[in-house]
């Protein structure tokens, strides 16, 4: 990957600034811009909050307390995949726990995280995503796998363990 | 698309629309739902470009491009399609072929040729393709003579499946934006009038009359008026709200459009949640189609009516339901509901009178504006006219979506429609309404689904949401699921709710851990009752109802994981015990050896036993025994 002479804080807040300018720093626009600035940067860094704060001119703590209400903001960064358990009342009465279960026991998460060390996997589980007519279902990036079974899941994450294997190698 | 400046002219483009259309001998329509996309349709709608172009059949003579068509007798007009939702999501991926009505089922990317050879260009079916009933095997070529869609009426779902919801034009010849044109040249007060004489309530759960919400709205004081439609459809299990995004979004759109001529307004929002993502896509092409047509923005249809359309994206957040909540949340702050009154017809989005409809209310505006509050009133029943849209999931042989006149019963719906329970097991429940909603038992099947029956017994319709439980669903589980649910919804905001929904799950976790106490049944009633009672918003007053409706129904099950720490249903892992069949067992010592507990003991060749307090319950021997002989009980 080329790098550049700037530090990583300074990329990080030209881009925030552009995405500030398109919503014209309005206080309505803050969860848009901060929709903006986790799909940059994955999640949300505690110093583009503050950032976004003085930007807007709002206050640090009203930025934090919606940051902090949304389920879609990430304050942690996320992996390189993210991988949705959907535990929707279709999914859950179908069998997503068995399906969790098993991609747990492939991916070993740190105590209480929901993220590897590595910063390669995310597991998290999600309400519902609307296509229970496949329950149960995992979404990996964007990627819908329906009908899963814990059998399943394993298959789908060796492959993809591999595929990253090799294309680190 | 060309500007469409009066009612006489779209009058005259839809006309000519439906001219072109009806020349088009063969159409495909590959399903592109989130349900069927998951199943692999996008690649199997490329396949039949490709494969019908190579053949050299003339494939998708757009509409709008009359020139290309007119005159040339080789214009076959095959048309191949991206669809919205068919509803029938079980049996996805799925192919449509009209004008024969022919449904293929499980489409795989490697029968598109065979499709392409046999049903287009010979007009034989694919027999391998079509619907099976899984419980008496007889086949069906057609999709309206399958018995899931046989029994149902579909009006707010009439498009979805059948046009493309990329496409302007498709709404068009189904008579799209009919209802605006017939809307624009009345008063507001003659429309709003047409709503109420309809009898149309609130599709979102509260069945609250829409032309009284829209009345209030139209009176009340205000420079700036809004039209919110709320797309946040968080309960999980259900999906009515996205399939109409998804599949038939001008809808909605037109929906929206009559509704903020009526109450004078000029802008609107439509909140998604963020989960949707195929829904956002779809709503922003039809947006700027209908602003490029003219059909919305400044001077609709040529008149002095402007309506301007954003799209909002939810982040998460299931009391964003909640129409003061969703205001707060379009205003860039928490989603945390307020006191009503003011209501948002009176103080809604930035202190202006606003009117919030559910994406289904919207979408059954256009009908009565088109076809008359009469058409509409003519199925349902009196004090719930219409239809009705459910998300029909779990243990049931077709899932799928559906639309039913109110009134109908869970019976139908279930057995007929659902095609009954898979495996020959027994039905137990239907949760309907989500985590706000109750449990119907089998003494429920024949009561009529609408809004004040279903009061009567303590659940509500919800936004649609059918979950099938069979015998092995443990209900005291599923309350438990519900529960954690609401709790981590829950915005802190009232005391009762935030604290209060925390004791229940305290309570219903240690249930299903087998550390229940005999007088645990009687404070979640007690606390429930609280809750509801000091919550300020739906998703509080709901929240215990769950645990409220199956304590009510299913006591015995409640009773059986508390005194005799038995699960029914099997489902509970710590109240599982495993014993050995001594007829069974040769004491090969596999399953003590396999135990990580340590749990099982016994000599070679001798019967074993299981350690009840040592057994952690993890199924391990029995996996491990060659000779079937431990087993649940």
């Amino acid at each position: 990957m080329a790098k550049t002479n700037l530090s990583k804080a300074q990329r990080s807040f030209e881009k925030v600034n552009d995405i500030v300018q398109k919503y014209q720093a309005k206080e309505s626009a803050l969860i848009p811009i901060l929709q903006e600035v986790q799909e940059e940067y994955r999640y949300l860094p505690e110093e583009i909050l503050t950032y976004v704060a003085t930007a807007l001119d709002i206050s640090p703590a009203t930025v934090y307390g919606v940051a902090t209400f949304y389920a879609q903001f990430s304050l942690d960064p996320k992996g390189k995949y993210v991988i949705n358990v959907c535990d929707g009342t279709a999914c859950h009465v179908r069998g997503s726990s068995p399906v969790l279960a098993a991609i747990k026991k492939k991916i070993i998460l740190p105590q209480g995280k929901k993220t590897t060390e590595d910063l390669r996997f995310t597991v998290q589980t999600v309400s519902c995503l609307g296509a229970c007519g496949l329950a149960p279902v995992v979404v990996i990036n964007d990627k819908v796998y329906g009908n899963m079974t814990p059998e399943a899941i394993e298959l789908i994450l060796d492959q993809l363990l591999q595929r990253e294997e090799e294309g680190v190698n | 698309m060309e500007n469409i400046k009066s009612v006489y002219e779209l009058t005259k483009l839809k006309d000519k629309l439906q001219a072109e259309f009806a020349k088009n001998k063969l159409r495909v329509l590959v399903c592109a739902g989130t349900g069927c996309v998951a199943g692999g349709s996008l690649d199997i709608y490329a396949e039949f470009k490709r494969l019908i172009e190579a053949k050299g059949l003339n494939v998708d003579c757009e509409l709008d491009k009359e020139d290309n068509c007119q005159g040339e007798e080789s214009h076959s007009g095959y048309q191949v399609k991206k669809s919205g939702c068919h509803g029938f999501c079980a049996q996805g991926p799925l192919v449509r072929i009209e004008p024969e009505d022919i449904l293929y089922t499980h489409v795989k990317l490697s029968d598109v040729e065979e499709i392409v050879q046999e049903t287009l260009i010979k007009g034989h079916i694919v027999e391998r393709l079509i619907y099976q009933n899984p419980m008496t095997g007889e086949k069906f070529s057609q999709e309206h003579e399958i018995p899931f869609y046989k029994k149902q009426l579909r009006r707010a779902l009439a498009n979805c499946g059948n046009i493309d919801p990329e496409s302007l034009e498709e709404y068009l010849v189904k008579d799209g934006y009919m209802g605006l044109a017939n809307a624009i040249i009345k008063t507001p007060e003659e429309v709003i009038n047409d709503i109420l004489e309809s009898g149309l309530r609130g599709r979102g759960g509260g069945g609250f009359p829409t032309g009284k919400k829209w009345q209030f709205t139209r009176i009340a004081e205000g420079k700036k008026k809004y039209i919110i439609c709320n797309g946040d459809e968080g309960d999980p299990g259900a999906f009515m709200d996205r399939s109409v995004m998804e599949g038939d979004p001008h809808r909605v759109i037109e929906g929206m459009s009559i509704a903020a001529y009526a109450i004078g307004a000029d802008e609107g929002y439509i909140y998604v949640r963020a989960e949707y993502p195929m829904a956002v896509k779809r709503l922003k092409i039809a947006i700027a189609e209908a602003e490029e047509a003219g059909l919305l923005g400044n001077n609709v249809l040529g008149t002095d009516f402007s309506f301007h359309l954003h799209i909002k994206e939810g982040a998460g957040a299931f009391v964003c339901g909640e129409e003061t909540a969703l205001i707060a949340s379009i205003e860039g702050k928490r989603g945390m509901p307020r006191p009503k009154p003011p209501f948002p017809a009176n103080k809604g989005l930035w202190n202006c009178p606003t009117v919030i409809n559910n994406v289904e209310t919207f979408a059954n505006v256009p009908i009565i504006l088109n076809k008359g509050a009469d058409y509409f009133k003519s199925v349902g029943v009196p004090n719930s006219p219409g239809t009705k849209t459910f998300a029909l999931t779990g243990q049931v042989a077709n899932t799928g979506l559906i639309e039913v006149p109110m009134g109908t019963t869970l019976r139908e719906i279930v057995f007929e429609i659902g095609g009954g329970i898979p495996g020959n097991r027994k039905y137990k429940a239907v949760q309907i309404g989500g985590p706000s909603g109750g449990c119907l038992t089998e003494d429920h099947l024949d009561i009529q689904l609408d809004f004040d029956s279903l009061k009567t017994v303590g659940a509500m319709i919800g936004s649609g949401g059918l979950v099938v439980m069979d015998e092995k669903t443990c209900i005291v589980e599923v309350a438990r699921f519900f529960m954690n649910f609401t709790q981590n919804e829950s915005c802190g905001k009232c005391v009762l709710c935030r604290e209060g929904t925390k004791r229940m799950l305290e309570i219903l976790e240690r249930i299903v851990a087998g550390k229940g106490q005999s007088e645990d049944l009687d404070l979640l009633v007690e606390l429930g009752q609280t809750i509801k009672d000091g919550s300020l918003c739906g998703l509080g007053k709901t929240a215990p109802n769950p645990v409220l409706t199956t304590l009510k129904y299913f006591r015995d099950e409640y009773l059986h994981h508390v005194e005799n720490k038995i699960c029914d249903a099997k489902v509970c892992p710590a109240l599982k015990v495993y014993q050995i069949d001594p007829t069974k067992c040769k004491g090969c010592t596999r399953c003590a050896r396999n135990c990580p507990a340590g749990a099982i003991s016994g000599k070679v060749k001798e019967v074993h036993s299981i350690d009840v307090l040592k057994c952690i319950k993890c199924g391990a021997c029995v996996k491990a025994c060659a000779f079937d002989a431990i087993e649940e009980v």
